[in-house]
């Protein structure tokens, strides 16, 4: 099934043609007010369920793990101010995560010196660290725009935690700074010691933060960023500069992502320069794209999803990090609208009736997506195994089967679910395919 | 003098070293606006397919069988995943490219183990040519710079004076016309691609014996390869010379110089207060030089956006 990106940007084109005042920050002019309360209802809806969730799932594994989601969220929705919705591809988006926790976390330290810092303000000192070292960082990157950008953000990212580590003074060197998020003066009697308190900080934050991002998409700026991306000439031919667009842009982005960091530094009460690696700056592309950047909410579906499947499998499989690149590349190639663009593309069809022609070509094409799935997870897994075998270690069952990876059979079987699968899904993709072409130009009125 | 000859020599060697892989980065951007972020990760196949060939028929083989297998990956990737993914544009691509050097990383650790693998210079060039400043310098340096020079040579001769360079040339400016002439066009970019892989798995080859062959190493060269194809400016061959060059004696050269940046101050006659930004004037010279590639970019960009011999800014 392929999803052009075209289908998935609902902020995009197709909103263009919608007048927007640039003069004014009004919000949604010549709108109904019913229109206003139905765009509050989802936001309604999440504070609901962040406010539920730790009754829902008792258990501190359970609160840890919503903490991690939220922070998550909030990081994954600034990456995308830059990814999806300003065409800003950035390979070091954790560095402003990382900064501003670091400068949280140098707060907190005061505040555990007597300083009358209450924790819950540590996400604004977070924001503040983000916003400057975007500022520094976006005077660099932001005046070319595309590949060049790309690797620019890819150079600084390198600089910035390089430079981390060479003041152990200041960032604490390898170990990195800790503190105690209780011992600032209490607010409302609560001390904020409990991971539960926490959580509560950290989940009304990041629904603030979501927020704010999204009235963000609706003022001019907003728009300018989405001309920006599909067309810089024309917007500098509207007397805009968008070198100075991207470089607004981004310094928001790297506010909020600074405000992630802050609230990093409430949850963990560490800041490290593992924060702001490369591979902080990957998973937050990985979970963004597989999310969805074409939608508002494709990143924070992403966020829940990889942030969930990166803790539930992880403990299950060594091949996580395998699975979410391969996931990421199918992406990439075939559904570049993310989960969220999926979803999206067939609430219209599904409404139409749609359905019942769509599903059946669906199913048929599920029994090789499930073989072909199989026999690369019986590869990985395989592979992984072996690896253990040499290093002398006893490799964990295989789903309960104990595979011996030195012999050729398990092998021969992954290989051979593998190319069965693929040969079932040439078969049926195709028709798959045609069915839901035909859908979308149904949905589009065309 | 010598120490100087000596960073001259090792700079040279690690300067055309990038310039391997930063000179096939750069022609592909060129001709098709495609930055590859998995070049450097080829470059680590080059390395790991050729230690494996050598253990079984020895390294001479490897010389010319690894580049060509990683060429033929590299065409693979091309004809069957970049071709797809172009119609969604050029951040499509770079995420697919970025996508696949990520897969690349996973699953080089999972085949040759996460532990740096035994690849060794061969017997035949494993000896000191000669004494310089009070170390004996080994015979393999002179080699993979030899392998480069002539790499270089023998791009130039296609490039320049081939039937097949005039075609790459022109459908680095023109497609479509180059296309309308009756050239297969896509089958070009499928065959520069290819080739500029086999040349960053070459650099592999060489180069992971003279260092250490392990599963880090794509991710340790990647980064300062891509700086040097920005700073010398995207798609732009001669830049990317320069730039290598550059980087690679001034990272050596950093290297070499042990010395707290404070005492290396004063003893060119600027007195460093003490007590103030201590952790600064302590640090010693070579533990700067990591930074130094993207402190070079960053310079360079400030003062000339786009890079040292860039034509166009993308």
């Amino acid at each position: 099934m392929s999803i052009p990106l075209g289908e998935g940007r609902a902020e995009g084109p197709a909103n263009r043609s919608e007048p927007q005042p640039m003069t004014t920050l009004t919000l949604e002019t010549g709108k109904p007010p019913s229109t206003i309360w139905r765009q509050a209802i989802p936001w309604l809806i999440a504070a609901l369920i962040a406010a539920a969730a730790p009754t829902i799932l008792p258990g501190g594994f359970a609160l840890s793990l919503l903490c991690r989601m939220a922070i998550a969220i909030v990081f994954a929705l600034s990456f995308n101010m830059l990814l999806g919705q300003g065409g800003m591809l950035d390979f070091g988006h954790a560095v402003f995560l990382g900064f501003g926790g670091f400068l949280a976390l140098h707060t907190l330290k005061l505040a555990d010196t007597g300083w009358p810092i209450p924790t819950p303000a540590l996400p604004l000192v977070g924001a503040a660290g983000g916003l400057a070292a975007a500022l520094l960082a976006g005077w660099v990157c932001t005046r070319r725009s595309g590949t060049a950008f790309a690797m620019i953000t890819l150079g600084v990212a390198e600089l910035a935690v390089a430079l981390v580590l060479l003041f152990p003074g200041t960032f604490g060197g390898e170990e990195g700074l800790s503190g105690d998020r209780s011992a600032g003066p209490p607010v409302l009697g609560f001390d904020f010691g409990t991971q539960s308190q926490a959580y509560a900080v950290i989940a009304a934050w990041a629904w603030a933060a979501a927020l704010t991002m999204f009235l963000y998409t609706k003022t001019p700026l907003g728009r300018l960023a989405n001309a920006v991306r599909d067309n810089p000439e024309r917007v500098s031919f509207l007397g805009y500069d968008p070198a100075r667009i991207r470089m607004r842009v981004f310094a928001l982005s790297g506010l909020f992502a600074g405000l992630a960091g802050g609230l990093v530094a409430i949850n963990d009460e560490i800041a490290t320069s593992a924060n702001m690696s490369g591979e902080a700056s990957t998973a937050v592309l990985l979970m963004t794209f597989i999310g969805g950047i074409g939608r508002f909410w494709g990143p924070v579906l992403g966020a829940v999803l990889i942030t969930f499947l990166s803790v539930a499998l992880s403990t299950v499989t060594d091949a996580w990090q395998l699975y979410s690149g391969l996931l990421f590349v199918t992406m990439v190639v075939w559904a570049p609208g993310g989960v969220a663009g999926i979803l999206a593309a067939h609430g219209p069809m599904l409404r139409n009736g749609r359905a019942t022609t769509l599903a059946p070509t669906y199913a048929a094409t599920l029994p090789g997506l499930v073989l072909a799935t199989a026999g690369i997870i019986g590869l990985a897994e395989l592979a992984f195994r072996l690896q253990a075998v040499r290093n002398g270690a006893t490799p964990r069952p295989l789903l309960g089967f104990a595979a011996d990876p030195t012999t050729l059979f398990p092998w021969l079987l992954a290989a051979t679910l593998l190319i069965a699968g693929a040969l079932i899904l040439h078969a049926t993709a195709p028709r798959a395919k045609a069915a839901w072409q035909a859908a979308a130009q149904d949905a589009s009125g065309a | 003098m010598d120490t100087l000859l000596l960073i001259l020599l090792n700079g040279a060697v690690y300067g055309l070293l990038l310039f391997m892989l930063s000179s096939g980065l750069t022609l592909i951007y060129g001709m098709m606006g495609v930055l590859n972020l998995a070049h450097a990760s080829f470059y680590m196949l080059g390395a790991f397919l050729a230690f494996t060939i050598s253990t079984r028929i020895g390294f001479w083989p490897a010389l010319i069988v690894a580049p060509l297998v990683v060429g033929l990956l590299g065409a693979i990737v091309e004809r069957w995943g970049l071709r797809t993914v172009h119609k969604h544009g050029h951040v499509a691509e770079l995420l697919f490219t970025f996508g696949l050097a990520f897969i690349i990383n996973e699953i080089v650790p999972l085949v040759w183990g996460r532990i740096p693998v035994p690849y060794r210079v061969p017997p035949a060039l494993d000896f000191p040519l000669f004494q310089i400043a009070g170390n004996a310098y080994p015979a393999y340096r002179l080699f993979m710079m030899a392998v480069a020079v002539a790499m270089f040579l023998a791009l130039f001769a296609t490039l320049a004076k081939t039937r097949l360079g005039l075609v790459i040339r022109a459908a680095l400016t023109h497609p479509e016309m180059v296309g309308m002439l009756g050239h297969d066009v896509p089958r070009v970019f499928t065959l520069v691609f290819g080739a500029g892989c086999a040349l960053a798995g070459l650099a592999g080859v060489i180069a992971g014996n003279a260092f250490t062959t392990e599963p880090g190493m794509a991710r340790a060269l990647g980064a300062i390869v891509f700086a040097v194809v920005v700073m010398g400016g995207l798609g732009s061959i001669w830049g990317a010379l320069v730039a290598s060059l550059l980087i690679g004696l001034v990272q050596t050269a950093s290297i070499a110089l042990d010395l707290p940046l404070g005492a290396a101050l004063s003893r060119i006659g600027l007195e460093v207060p003490l007590n103030h930004l201590d952790d600064l004037w302590k640090i010693s010279i070579s533990r700067v030089a990591p930074v130094i590639p993207y402190a070079l970019l960053i310079l360079v960009l400030a003062l000339r956006p786009k890079g040292l011999m860039g034509i166009r800014s993308a």
